[in-house]
């Protein structure tokens, strides 16, 4: 089973910053964990503290201006490493929602098989949003997943995103993959016996 | 309509089609490492089928080694740092709880997963392959569909052999004629990364094809395609041909006798149709491509390693690297060289570095990690006599391990110093809190190791 979402009203937190890779995101000497939750403690963590290990106090996450549980970046967020800490590390701060206006593939993937949902919007949705949370960061958005929709709800300006039909449907129902995949045993199995050749060398 | 080498392999592997497009696809080697697969196995054994979990599906078509956070010297004690040690016993105890072959640390297959993999014979022309690391896109250089994929998927392939994925659209990237001299297969895929822009391969997999990749060594074409996710793209690809089978023949887990010659009969359909068509396409010129270094902190932030940082270049690299807009490279001073990683770690890379420095040395300044990439490397170094020459020039041959590529173990470099890697990331803090990286070929992190600046290795090498 995976987190369910079908519909959050959230203030937002901006990190108005391209490019930000899985490195950022959670570091890799972070990575020595055997189970995924605590990731959330070191989310960002060379850019939310210093070296001493004081907060760094204008990094968004630091700023007590800031709040809610959509995170709001620029263009191509969560790329480099596969690491699925940095979804991990995301959702165990408590985010929910992360908005860009371009993701990394495999970031992608990996927040949706862990009920953290990608919201793709345009260039210029994306500067409305920063430019409403940069006038009044108490300003409230909207995410439906349903009707695939984000609006900021003071102006009800509004933008549909794109989410894949079969994704979709596991973040609404909370289905995993997993469970999927064994239900489909059989099936699999046939396919391996009509594909021999391709798996002549196992033994 | 034609299909591409991708479609071929894709379609073939696929067991069938959810509403969306997404396919159920079948692995055919799945790798694991420390790192990425515990919570993978410990979801397999949450799972209530009759409260006694889900097993392995498929384990030998499941291979395991220690790299990522391992130590790259003294192998043969135990790991200090009880986190990283940890990991390791977890792997172990998950691989024998389940069936899973490891080569774990100091096992003489053991090594980087990417490099093992090619090296061992485990990863086939027209297969399908997955790890829970980026750059699984390694493999595509012996004609695979390739492609790091997160814990969620490894417990998916753990638990059915086979993970939900849409296919991704394609690309062909060309790269005509010959490269110049000195031109490295790292330099060659830097140039296409600083054209395209580290987003620009995103939602796409990658042919590599053209006459200078076709002339590339196997070793080559899988520094290429390792680096395909450095510009966004899932994995890249290049067809199998004699150079692939060459390779291929004879190591430990290829096909044997009939077999083989039915396998490479086989292969030799993994092609593109002539009329197939792709999503985009790139087509570049050898003969342009100079050797490279970045200077910021993505992989496409690169030059020719005589050319000026862009007068466009944004501030943030800029400000972290310690660097102004128009600068020059050459002269900088250079604290740590870094050779190794799945990138850059194969015998023809400690080769080609220790035909560079034999007979010089070190610059004093500079603290240089030379790290096999599997200690199958690490064999042929020593026997190859490229130690000796190694340690004649002021050089330490270490002990195989993903190293400083990502900084894990205590391979780490320290805040502010500047170093010239092999690797494949140049991220904020990828090398260490505060490290600044240099992204090179073999040759440039050869001229750096023994100038103890930026230098380009044409003049210092005379070739």
């Amino acid at each position: 089973m995976i987190p369910k979402f079908e519909k959050l009203t959230s203030r937002a937190i901006p990190l108005p910053i391209e490019n930000i890779d899985t490195d950022q995101i959670i570091p890799a000497r972070f990575l020595k964990a055997t189970e995924r939750r605590g990731f959330g403690d070191n989310l960002f963590r060379d850019q939310r503290y210093a070296p001493d290990g004081c907060a760094v106090p204008d990094f968004p996450l630091n700023d007590s201006r800031y709040g809610g549980e959509i995170l709001v970046a620029s263009h191509n967020f969560g790329c480099g490493s596969s690491r699925e800490h940095a979804a991990w590390a995301l959702f165990d701060y408590g985010f929910r929602v992360v908005v860009s206006s371009f993701f990394a593939d495999i970031f992608r993937g990996n927040a949706l098989n862990n009920g953290l949902l990608p919201v793709e919007v345009s260039e210029r949705f994306l500067g409305a949003m920063f430019a409403e949370i940069s006038a009044n960061n108490n300003a409230k958005f909207e995410v439906d997943l349903e009707n695939q929709t984000i609006t900021i709800l003071s102006t009800r300006c509004s933008e549909r995103f794109e989410i894949d039909a079969y994704k979709k449907k596991c973040l609404l129902g909370g289905l995993d993959d997993v469970d999927y995949l064994v239900s489909l045993a059989p099936e699999i199995e046939a396919y391996e016996k009509n594909h021999e050749s391709f798996r002549n060398h196992e033994s | 309509m034609g299909k591409t080498i991708i479609d071929k392999i894709w379609d073939s592997h696929t067991v069938r089609t959810e509403d969306g497009g997404r396919s159920v696809l079948y692995i055919d080697r799945h790798y694991i490492h420390e790192v990425t697969s515990p919570v993978a196995f410990a979801g397999l054994e949450k799972r209530g089928i009759n409260n006694a979990g889900v097993r392995v599906a498929r384990p030998a078509q499941t291979t395991a080694t220690a790299d990522h956070n391992i130590p790259t010297q003294n192998q043969h004690l135990p790991i200090e740092e009880e986190q990283s040690r940890r990991q390791i016993e977890t792997l172990a105890e998950n691989c024998a709880a389940h069936g899973i072959t490891l080569f774990g640390m100091g096992h003489p297959r053991q090594g980087i997963v990417h490099i093992i993999g090619p090296e061992q014979g485990f990863t086939q022309p027209g297969m399908t392959i997955i790890c829970g690391d980026s750059h699984t896109s390694t493999h595509g250089a012996m004609g695979a569909v390739a492609f790091g994929v997160g814990t969620s998927e490894v417990e998916m392939a753990l638990a059915s052999q086979c993970i939900i994925q849409q296919k991704p659209m394609s690309m062909r990237i060309t790269v005509n004629g010959t490269p110049p001299a000195g031109v490295e297969a790292k330099d060659i895929i830097l140039y296409i990364i600083s054209r395209i822009s580290a987003s620009g391969g995103t939602g796409y997999f990658i042919e590599f094809a053209g006459e200078a990749i076709r002339g590339l060594s196997m070793e080559g074409r899988m520094t290429v395609c390792n680096m395909s996710i450095e510009c966004g793209a899932r994995g890249g690809i290049v067809a199998p041909d004699d150079v692939t089978f060459d390779y291929l023949k004879g190591r430990p887990e290829a096909p044997k006798g009939a077999d083989w010659d039915a396998a490479v009969e086989r292969w030799r359909q993994l092609v593109s149709d002539p009329d197939a068509t792709f999503d985009k396409e790139y087509t570049f010129d050898a003969a342009r491509i100079q050797p490279m270094i970045t200077w910021g902190t993505n992989p496409g932030e690169a030059i020719a390693i005589g050319g000026r940082i862009p007068a466009s270049a944004d501030r943030k690299p800029l400000t972290y690297m310690g660097f102004r807009s128009c600068e020059k490279l050459i002269g900088k001073p250079v604290d740590y060289v870094f050779v190794g990683s799945c990138t850059n770690g194969r015998i023809e890379d400690l080769r080609l570095f220790a035909s560079l420095v034999e007979g010089r040395q070190r610059a004093a300044n500079v603290t240089a990690w030379i790290v096999p990439g599997s200690k199958e490397v690490e064999r042929m170094a020593r026997e190859e006599g490229l130690e000796r020459i190694l340690n004649e020039a002021g050089f330490e041959l270490r002990q195989p391990g993903c190293s400083a590529c990502l900084a894990m173990n205590a391979d780490k470099i320290p805040a502010g110093a500047r170093c010239v890697s092999t690797s494949n990331r140049n991220f904020e803090g990828r090398q260490g809190p505060g490290a600044r990286t240099h992204l090179s070929g073999i040759a440039v992190a050869a001229a750096a190791a023994v100038s103890g600046t930026i230098e380009n290795p044409q003049r210092i090498f005379n070739r």
